[in-house]
């Protein structure tokens, strides 16, 4: 019988679920936003303004909470890419991703105690959470206090090029979540990892 | 005496000869009319004036009532700029002391210069003199609500037409609303009404400091009209914008209010709709980029065709 392993601990699961919960409101209302029209909108405009506002802080509690869980326990160690051979390690992933997994072969990178996420995984998660995330979050800041950012950028205006940066930061994140979700089905079984961040064992 | 007088006579003499233009001390002419009016200014302008009473035969200085002093700098950047006063006011008011009944002379409305003049067809007057007639300030107040308690004679100047900068034309044109809804002394020589709070009558407003500094008042509370650049039918409050998505989707109302002077149906090169809001303003909803849609429908539809291929595959070599 295969042991199992105590990978998240309440916090991040805390952390992930809550993350997720407001990161889909901020996506639904944030679609209303953009595409909103005279007749008909998915969310109300005001009431999405407010649901987009209120998740988005709580969204950035949540980030900084993330930042400092990584900070000061051993999880930050696992986003930590190596100086040397990650791209063949990305490679081997991919290929595992691509061709591997339809001939029964053994992943490459299995999760342990001391790697919980294989190659590509530590990629997305780092450019989803150090970069995306910040810009998105940097960027919302700015969109609700306007009067604190640059009023031209380039002979643009400061407040779209942010609105601007917004959005394709959403957009990109959003994108990693579905495919996020996507390969969270790719476990033991399909919903094993998803299980796994419920009780936090693998 | 005599010789002080014949070099005054000479002296008049030789300016009617050569009727020679004043010049100020930068050498510019000055208009004639601006020589005149600095007679009514010499009072208006200033916070006291003095004059001769005849009753008491002896010379007195007053207080200048302050709702009668005048901007001479506004009065010279605005429309009527070329105007003597005596153009609108009666020529009695010359005489001074002025007589008492003056103050009640007829004042002249728009229409009775601008009313079916060519000269001024391109503001179509007649159309927003009609849709005045049937805006909120005209049917409760009748005639006591004239066209110059919006549009202060002596000051006003256009604003939308000729100005580039949204933010100055919205500030102007909010002051003219809030010139009443903000001052009860002013509000309250045509209503009885004690003049509400604007902010707390918009506290329903989403971010209200915001839209109070990047939209007009008439944005929301006028018709729309599209003969004419500023709608003037102003509407009862029940009728008001309150569908936040009428400004804030593609086909923005702000395109028909704000941005009409210069705004372009088309998408501008670099396919943003609503382009001509780009230039200071973000206005979510309105503000969108055709490219990046058509973009962001091929990434996710590629996306989810990637997903729906690897799991077909998965589940055949399962």
């Amino acid at each position: 019988m295969e042991t199992k392993i105590y990978l998240y601990p309440i916090w991040i699961r805390l952390w992930h679920w809550s993350n997720g919960l407001f990161f889909l409101i901020l996506l639904f209302s944030g679609l209303s936003l953009q595409y909103s029209a005279e007749v008909y909108s998915m969310i109300r405009f005001d009431i999405a303004v407010s649901m987009h506002n209120v998740s988005g802080v709580i969204l950035s509690i949540a980030y900084i909470i993330f930042l400092l869980g990584n900070i000061f326990s051993a999880n930050g160690g696992y986003y930590k890419i190596p100086k040397s051979g990650f791209h063949k390690e990305l490679f081997y992933q991919i290929r595992y991703y691509t061709l591997g997994i339809f001939t029964k072969k053994k992943a490459p990178y299995p999760i342990s105690i001391e790697r919980k996420f294989n190659p590509l995984q530590k990629l997305s998660y780092v450019g989803a959470m150090y970069f995306l995330l910040p810009i998105l979050i940097a960027s919302g800041c700015g969109l609700i206090f306007p009067e604190i950012l640059i009023h031209k950028v380039f002979g643009m205006s400061g407040l779209h090029l942010t609105g601007l940066t917004h959005i394709i930061a959403g957009f990109s994140l959003s994108v990693f979540m579905i495919i996020h979700i996507y390969f969270c089905t790719i476990g033991k079984t399909t919903t094993s990892n998803f299980k796994s961040m419920i009780n936090g064992w693998h | 005496m005599y010789k002080y007088l014949f070099c005054l006579a000479t002296a008049l003499f030789l300016s009617l000869l050569f009727n020679q233009p004043v010049f100020s001390q930068e050498g510019k002419e000055i208009p004639e009319n601006v020589i005149e009016n600095q007679k009514c200014f010499q009072c208006h302008g200033d916070r006291f004036y003095s004059y001769y009473n005849d009753w008491a035969e002896r010379g007195v200085r007053d207080r200048m009532n302050p709702f009668f002093v005048l901007d001479s700098a506004q009065f010279y950047q605005s429309n009527h700029k070329t105007f003597l006063c005596t153009d609108c006011h009666s020529s009695d008011y010359e005489n001074f002391p002025h007589d008492g009944l003056l103050r009640m002379e007829t004042k002249f409305s728009c229409m009775d210069c601008h009313g079916g003049d060519e000269t001024f067809a391109q503001f179509h007057f007649e159309k927003i003199e009609e849709d005045f007639q049937q805006s909120v300030h005209s049917i409760l107040h009748n005639d006591d609500f004239t066209c110059w308690k919006c549009h202060n004679p002596h000051t006003y100047k256009l604003n939308a037409r000729n100005n580039k900068n949204i933010k100055k034309v919205i500030v102007y044109d909010n002051s003219i609303c809030l010139s009443c809804h903000a001052d009860i002394d002013k509000y309250q020589l045509i209503s009885k009404l004690t003049n509400p709070n604007i902010l707390e009558t918009h506290e329903w407003l989403p971010n209200q400091a915001l839209h109070f500094s990047k939209v007009r008042c008439i944005e929301c509370h006028t018709e729309v009209d599209k003969d004419i650049l500023i709608a003037h039918k102003v509407l009862p409050k029940k009728e008001a914008v309150r569908n936040c998505a009428d400004c804030h989707s593609q086909n923005s109302l702000l395109m028909a209010t704000l941005y009409k002077f210069e705004s372009f149906e088309k998408r501008n090169d670099l396919g943003f709709f609503n382009a001509t809001m780009l230039g200071d303003h973000y206005i979510i909803g309105a503000n969108r980029n055709f490219y990046l849609n058509v973009a962001s429908l091929i990434i996710i539809g590629f996306v989810l065709m990637g997903i729906l291929i690897h799991t077909v595959l998965r589940f055949i070599t399962k």
